[in-house]
C-alpha cells in the first residue's frame, strides 16, 4: 500500500477553529475574501492570515479575477484531517454525554446528603 | 433519563501545534464531582466506553508514580487498553499523566503525556485535556489509521483512534 500522504503540514491549519469556519464557508463553493469577511464577521486583516496559512499549506488555492482574489477549497488535502477532527470530537462528545450522567448522579445525591466537600 | 441530565455543552477539540490535541468542555456540576468521575473506577467505567462498549477494567493508583489502566470491549468485540502512569496528581485540579496504547509496539518507549486541568466558575467546571504526543510520526499514524478504515468498522476504529490520544 502506498504511503498516505503526509498530513504535518494541514494538521494544526485544520483545527484552529476560525479557520474551520473558512473552511467550512469555501465548502459550498469559491468565494472572493469580502464575502468570508462578511459571513465571518471578523476584521479582513485576520482573515487574510488565516487564509495565508491554509494557503501555504495547501488546503485552499486562490485565483485572481480581475481585482477579486478567489479562493477556493482543496478538498483532497482537507477531507482526511477534516474528517478525523470531526470523529474525534464526535466521539469524545458521546463520553462527555455519559459523563454528565454520572455527573448529575453524584449532585443529586451530594443535594441529598446536605453537605458539600469541596 | 437522558433528557433530565443537565448537560455542560460541546467538546471543542483544537490542535495547538503540531503534535498537541486539545479538548476543552464545559460541565454543570462543580470540580470535586468532575475529578471524582474522572478518577473513581466505579465511575469510570460508567462513562468511558460510551455507548460504544463495555468497560470491564478501570484500575487508578491515584498517586505521583501510580499506574492507570482500562480495558473496554467494543460492541464488535474489539478489545481496546490503555495504561499509563500518574506524573502530577493535585486533587480536584491538575493531573498529568502518560498514556499508552496496548496494541502497538514499542508504545511504552516514547508515550503522550496528557495533562488534565479543572476550572470552577459559579458552581460550574471548564475541563481541559492537552496530549502532548512523542512525534508527528506518532500523530500521522493514529491520522492514517483512521483513514485506512473501512466504512464498515469506522466506528470501532474511530473510537480506538480517539482514545488513543485522551
Amino acid at each position: 500500500m502506498p504511503r498516505a500522504r503526509t498530513t504535518t503540514d494541514a494538521f494544526n491549519a485544520v483545527a484552529e477553529p476560525r479557520r474551520r469556519q473558512i473552511l467550512d464557508a469555501l465548502a459550498a463553493g469559491e468565494r472572493p475574501v469580502n464575502d468570508l469577511v462578511l459571513l465571518l464577521g471578523v476584521a479582513q486583516p485576520h482573515v487574510s492570515k488565516h487564509l495565508r496559512v491554509l494557503r501555504e499549506v495547501g488546503l485552499v488555492d486562490v485565483r485572481d479575477e480581475g481585482r477579486r482574489r478567489i479562493y477556493r477549497l482543496n478538498g483532497r488535502s482537507l477531507k482526511p484531517i477534516h474528517d478525523w477532527v470531526k470523529n474525534y470530537e464526535r466521539s469524545w462528545n458521546e463520553r462527555f454525554a455519559a459523563l454528565d450522567e454520572v455527573l448529575d448522579d453524584l449532585t443529586k445525591k451530594e443535594e441529598g446528603d446536605g453537605h458539600h466537600d469541596a | 433519563m437522558g433528557t433530565m441530565t443537565r448537560s455542560g455543552g460541546k467538546a471543542v477539540v483544537t490542535l495547538p501545534t503540531d503534535t498537541q490535541v486539545k479538548i476543552t468542555r464545559e460541565f454543570a456540576a462543580p470540580k470535586h464531582l468532575v475529578y471524582k468521575a474522572w478518577t473513581t473506577p466505579d465511575l469510570i467505567k460508567r462513562w468511558w466506553g460510551a455507548k460504544r462498549g463495555v468497560v470491564n477494567l478501570a484500575a487508578v493508583d491515584l498517586r505521583v508514580g501510580g499506574k492507570w489502566r482500562y480495558l473496554a470491549m467494543t460492541d464488535r468485540g474489539f478489545v481496546v487498553g490503555f495504561h499509563g502512569v500518574f506524573q502530577e496528581v493535585v486533587a480536584n485540579e491538575r493531573l498529568v499523566y502518560t498514556e499508552v496504547y496496548e496494541g502497538v509496539p514499542g508504545g511504552d518507549d516514547d508515550p503522550a503525556v496528557v495533562t488534565l486541568t479543572l476550572t470552577e466558575s459559579g458552581g460550574r467546571t471548564t475541563l481541559t485535556s492537552l496530549t502532548q504526543l512523542s512525534s508527528r510520526e506518532v500523530r500521522d499514524m493514529i491520522i492514517k489509521s483512521g483513514m485506512e478504515a473501512g466504512m464498515q468498522d469506522a466506528m470501532d476504529l474511530l473510537e480506538e483512534v480517539a482514545v488513543s490520544l485522551i
